[in-house]
Formats: C-alpha cells, structure tokens, sequence
C-alpha cells in the first residue's frame, strides 16, 4: 500500500481486497461489549476538515479513537484557517505537533494532493472538491460484498453490475467508486443526463447510459447520487421535477429491479428527489449500513496505513 | 564566448562605442545561408555586416558558432508595476527579458491602477527607459479599468509620449460584440490594433483546466477550446466587417487555428501569437495539482500542441508571444483552485523554440528572426525594431548558441518570480548576448 490514500487509483485489486479483509475482522468487534483496540495508541490523527461534514467527521473519528488513537479535531471554522492561514501554512503547524496521520476534508480538487506534499504522516483523503473520496468507495464496495457475497473473505466483485445514477460530473463519491469498483472486477454503468457526466467520461473504466430504466433489469447494485441544491438553478437540467421524473429512484422503478437487488445512497438524501422515501426506507436499502460500515471501514484503512500489513486475530 | 584579452576587457567602464562580432551566422539574411560573417556595431547602428572586418579600437567578441538573430520582440508581457511590484517590476521584468534576448517588449495593461490612461501608459514608458535593459511599449487597455462596459481613451493613449497602437484587455475577454466592434473601428483612426484575449467568460465560469480526460479524472472545471475559438470566429468576422486590425493573444487550440487559417485566406487584417508554453507542454502536466502548470488559456493536449507549432511554421500563427506572467511564491504554494493564473517566459522563450520547432525540423532560425522579431514588431507598429540584421538599421540584436547542451532549467533569474513551468527541464540552447542600439544589455548569459 502506498503511504497515502488520495485517490482510488492508488490502490490495487490485493490493496483494496486486503482493506475489506481487514474490516471483515474488525466488524466482528463491533458485536463486542468493548469495542476498543490498543493498536494505534499514542499515535495522533488529526481530523482538518474544511467543510461541514458532520457524518464523515465522526465517522473518521470513531474509527481513529476505536484504535485508541489520539485525535485533534481542526475544522476550518474555529481555527486560524478562517482568518485567511493557508493550507501549507496548516500542514506545517501539523506537522510540527506532529501528525501521524491527517484526514482531510477540503472544497477544492487535488487538496489532499498538495497537502501530502508538505507533510510526513499520512494522508487520508476525506473528499476533495469534485474529485475522489475513496473512503467513501471503500464502505461501498464493503457494503456491496457483505450484502450480496456475504462479507466473504478474498472475494472481490467480478461480474456484479452497478448502476451509479446522477450528478456525476460534480461528484467525488462516483469519481471513486468507478476506479475501485472496476478494480474489483464490478462492472459499472454511469445514469445520468448528459449534462452531468464529464464530457470525456468515454476514458473512464466503465458504460456509460442516459436511460436509467433500461439499465434497472440488470443491476445488481443501484447508487443514487445527491443532487446538489447549487446545481438545482444552474441549466444542468429544467427542473427538479423533471429530474426526479427522468432519473429519481421511486417505488415503480424500485420494483424494475431484480430481487436481490440494493439500494445505496452515500447521504445526505434528498428525499423526494433522487429517491423516493418508501425506497430510501424499504429493506432494499442500505443506506444506515453504509454509515456503520464506514466507521469499520476506516478503522482497516488508518490501520493500515499506521499499522501494519496484517491484522493481529481479533478472536483471540 | 567572450574573447578574452584586451578587446573585451572594460566594456562596461568604457560604455557602448564599437563592437566587433566576429564568425557569427546570420539568421534571416538569405543571401548568406550557411556562411558566417562578422558584424560591425557603431554609433547604436549595425556599420557593416561582411566576412573578414577587423576594425581596431573596437570590443571584439568571438562568435564562433553562435547565430545573430534581430534582438527579439515580445507582443505579450506583464511587468507588473505599477500595483504588483512583489511579483516583477519593470526593471526586473525587462532584465528577464534582456536575458531572453529580448530588445522590446510590450507591456499588458492589467496592471493596478490598469492602463487605461495617458498618465499610466506614460509612466510604464518611462519607467522602461530608466531601466535601459530593454525597450518597452504600453499597451493600453481597450475599455476602463478592463470592466468590459465602455471604451478607454485610446486616441488620448494614442497620442501620448507612449505612442500606443495595441489594445487589449488581456486577461479578460472583451466579450461584449458591440463593445468589441467600436473598439476595432475606432483604432482605425490611429494605426491601432485590437489584442483579443478569446474567452466565452459564460463558457469559462469557474474554469481551471482544460475540458477534457485530465478536467475529468482531476475534477477540475473544465475550459473547452469551444470557448477560445467561438470568440476568435466571432471576432475575425467583426474585423472583416469593419476592415480593423484584430489580433488574437496566445492560442491554444487546433481548433483555433483552423479558424485563423481560413480567415487568413479570406485576406482578413487577422494576426495571431501563441506561448511557448502552449508549443510544448500539456494538460497531462495537471496530474500533480501543481499550480505552477495553471495558466490560461490552459494547456491543452499533445494534439493541440502539434497543431500550434504546424499553424506557426506555415505562418497561419504570426509570432511566438511569452505572456510572461510572474507571480510571488504565495499565490501559487496553494489549492489549484485558489492559484493565480500564468506563469514566466521571458527567460526560456528562445530555448523553448529551438526544441519545440527548430530541433522539430519545422522553422530554421530565419524563420525564428521572422516569428521571433520580424513579424512581432510588425503586429505591433513598433519602430527601430525586428528589421533584418544589414548594414545601416538600428544595432539591436541577440546572439544565440544552438549548440549550448541541453541544460536543466533553473527558475533562479531576473525575474523576481519564480513560476516557471519549465523548471528541471532540460532544454537546448543559450542566450549569449543581447545589444539595444548597439549598447550590450546581455554578455556571456549575464547582465552587462
């Protein structure tokens, strides 16, 4: 595994198995009365997020603390950030109390990337503008195994085919979700108006379709995307009303779907408008899964890039 | 380079008087392809170019091997001063040019307060002359404050000791059809020219790369080609139709160049330039989200990149333009987001050239004094500069060797700042000396 987690493409078909791996063992301990591991202690995470996330935050934070490590919360608001410090001049202050470890959560792409370049511990990209949030793929696809292959260990996602559905162009959640995913064998297939898929989305690795229905029969996996309130005014589409027409996920196109069949959505919702309330809440969801798993998620990710290679048994 | 003994020894204590350039080959002079010659340099004129001059009491430089272009022009600068004096200032900026072989340079308008008046476009003229390493003529913005709303006094800037002819609001897009229609018809009255920075800004809202695989897998907004060459089409409509000069500032499309090509053939009063930087690198070079690649117009892909220095070989591009654009470390140690825009040239310019369209095989050095010089100083009504080097013109020129081997370059220079994208790079070539009206601003590489 490489030092950092910036992008999805960082990471290789044995580097993504071996972080579902090793949150396969460590969602054992949630079942656990004590649910706190001595791995990380005296290590120092530091949370700097520069935009409101409150679930990324906690999550990030109860993965880190479950690991016994020390952690500083920097959020952009009550800090020196706002009035006017940059962000070299953060990650040196970090560095200097220094931060094994700094997940970072920033309105402009490519944040994580200059920030590793100024600082030793580690980056964890929580979500950088419009580019990658790879933790994010990582619940998903963990969610995904545990749900249909049922958390089988060594197994990746050959031949599953996912439907992400939505505002692609401004999303980091899809941007790594189609790397990850393709890298564990998925096959995925973009939904979207073509207004908001990047006009070279061609290059990337996966199909891309401007009709959601067509492509309903044959998912396995269907991930509606948030539909930005900003981009709700800006002619990306007419109306929201039309939006939720053409690509909103409600109770007849839900029942399009095969079986066995999931519904994900990485939150917030906007019920009512990618998804409709009976599907957000129907037992196709797993939407609150995907919150749990992200914290167990996180856990193997900052194990491993703090860590070691190889979980101790946590049955022992 | 510098012949040693007693010729050269004192030159700066005894100032400019009579130089011999010895065994030097002569760019852009037909007749003498291939051949070497030795110029004479007197009274801030060229006196003789012949092969075998030897005139006593004058500095001799030995120029074996090295090549005497016309003293290079730019079309597109930015000195910064006034307002910006952190990141260059004309004393800085014009001995980053000297160094670039540059013996004029055109200063944008973009500077705070803007030059949209007499008084701003007079003091940059003077504060050029003071500096003495290069001349430079202002260029006037096209409408106030660069607000794109009305017209600045351009017949007032005219006729000021700056003597302006090229307008341009550059680094902003005169974008309004009517406002840019006025503009051009009315520099007719004064020999003027329209410098078109070509930016749809509703295409452009927020834009950071361009549009494209890299835009894609980066999420960065994207700036589509469809942006620049919309307004080029638009534009070298309007110049046809009211007969005005229009010139389009750094292109970076293939597409752009087709539609200069095709007004080119029309027999349109149409000019364009393009970077160095667009002749050679690529959007690809985003990867990092080093925002010392962030420039606009953006770079674009390699297509674009062979398409540019094709248009520039076979003329449909008129000049090669630095758009050396200087910023302090701060702005650009950030998100890319937040980064400034533009990067330095004016010390790399000549080296970037060789490698991308002499060592390319697609210009010989001939064609870099026409695209270099000639041409530049055409575009841009300025006088005593880019004629080829002969008997009796103006002694401004820049001796070059190609030869040089392939340096890594070192942002380290004249400039006061440091953006330059070609840093590490190895490129060919180096600037020897530079002569302003006979006076060497340049000796060995350094400042004289």
């Amino acid at each position: 595994m490489k030092r950092h987690l910036i992008s999805a493409a960082d990471l290789s078909r044995a580097d993504a198995l071996l972080i579902l791996d090793t949150a396969e063992e460590l969602a054992q301990l949630a079942d656990r009365p004590i649910k706190k591991l001595p791995t990380l202690r005296g290590r120092t995470v530091v949370n700097l997020f520069y935009e409101d996330s409150t679930r990324t935050r906690i999550s990030f934070e109860a993965a880190a603390k479950r690991l016994s490590a020390d952690v500083i919360n920097f959020s952009a608001k009550g800090s020196s950030v706002a009035k006017g410090e940059s962000l070299k001049d953060t990650a040196l202050t970090l560095e200097a109390m220094g931060a094994d470890a700094v997940v970072i959560r920033h309105p402009a792409s490519g944040a994580a990337h200059r920030l590793a370049g100024w600082v030793r511990g580690s980056v964890l990209n929580a979500g950088d503008g419009t580019h990658e949030h790879p933790t994010q793929a990582l619940l998903d696809a963990f969610t995904i195994r545990r749900r249909l292959m049922g958390g089988r260990r060594g197994s990746a996602l050959d031949g599953l085919r996912v439907t992400i559905v939505g505002d692609v162009l401004h999303s980091r959640v899809a941007r790594s979700n189609v790397l990850l995913l393709s890298t564990l064998g998925a096959e995925v297939t973009l939904a979207a108006p073509p207004t908001l898929l990047p006009l070279a989305v061609g290059s990337w690795p996966c199909a891309v379709t401007y009709d959601l229905d067509s492509e309903l029969p044959k998912s396995d996996v269907v991930m509606m995307l948030r539909v930005q309130q900003e981009r709700m005014n800006a002619a990306f589409f007419p109306s929201v009303r039309e939006y939720s027409r053409r690509y909103g996920l409600d109770t007849a196109r839900m029942a399009r779907l095969p079986d066995h069949a999931i519904v994900m959505h990485p939150g917030p919702m906007n019920r009512g408008v990618e998804i409709a309330a009976e599907v957000a809440d129907s037992s196709r969801s797993t939407i609150v899964e995907q919150v749990a798993n992200g914290v167990t998620t996180r856990m193997a990710v900052l194990y491993l890039l703090l860590g070691g290679t190889q979980f101790p048994a946590v049955t022992q | 380079m510098i012949a040693g003994g007693s010729a050269t020894t004192g030159a700066q204590a005894t100032g400019p008087d009579r130089w011999l350039i010895r065994g030097v080959t002569v760019a852009g002079s037909g007749g003498r392809a291939g051949g070497t010659a030795d110029i004479l340099l007197s009274g801030g004129s060229i006196v003789a170019i012949e092969t075998g001059l030897n005139h006593s009491g004058a500095h001799v430089l030995d120029a074996d091997g090295l090549i005497a272009l016309p003293g290079l022009v730019d079309l597109h600068t930015h000195l910064r001063e006034p307002g910006r004096e952190d990141a260059e200032t004309v004393e800085t900026g014009t001995a980053a040019a000297a160094l670039g072989g540059y013996t004029a340079v055109h200063a944008m308008a973009n500077t705070d307060p803007v030059a949209d008046t007499a008084g701003v476009v007079e003091q940059v003229w003077r504060l050029g002359r003071a500096a003495g390493h290069c001349d430079v003529q202002p260029v006037g913005a096209v409408t106030a404050g660069l607000a794109g709303l009305r017209l600045a006094e351009l017949g007032t800037m005219a006729d000021s000791a700056a003597r302006v002819r090229v307008f341009s609001d550059d680094g902003r897009c005169v974008a309004d059809p009517l406002l840019m229609r006025r503009a051009l018809e009315y520099v007719k009255a004064f020999d003027g020219v329209i410098a078109q920075h070509a930016q749809e800004p509703r295409l452009t809202e927020g834009a950071q790369l361009n549009e494209g695989e890299m835009s894609a897998s980066l999420g960065l907004a994207g700036w589509p080609a469809v942006a620049e060459e919309a307004i080029i089409a638009r534009d070298c409509l309007l110049a046809a139709h009211v007969g005005s000069a229009l010139h389009i500032c750094h292109v970076s499309t293939a597409g752009s160049a087709e539609i200069i090509r095709w007004a080119k053939s029309k027999g349109w009063p149409v000019t364009a330039e393009v970077t160095p930087h667009h002749l050679l690198l690529t959007d690809e070079l985003a990867s990092g989200y080093d925002p010392v690649f962030k420039v606009n117009p953006p770079l674009r892909t390699s297509a674009d990149v062979l398409e540019l220095r094709h248009a520039l070989a076979d003329g449909t591009i008129d000049c090669v333009a630095t758009d050396h654009a200087p910023h302090p470390v701060e702005a650009k140690e950030t998100e890319w987001s937040e980064a400034a825009f533009g990067m330095t040239g004016l010390e790399t310019a000549l080296r970037v050239v060789q490698e991308a369209m002499v060592d390319t095989g697609l210009l010989d050095w001939a064609g870099i004094a026409d695209r270099m010089s000639v041409r530049p100083a055409r575009i841009g009504r300025l006088a005593g500069h880019g004629i080829p080097l002969e008997a009796g013109v103006p002694a401004n020129l820049t001796l070059y060797d190609p030869a040089s081997p392939p340096a890594a370059v070192v942002p380290a220079g004249a400039s006061k700042s440091r953006n330059t994208p070609f840093a590490g790079l190895e490129l060919p070539g180096r600037v020897v000396a530079t002569f302003l009206r006979g006076t060497p601003t340049v000796l060995d590489g350094k400042l004289a």
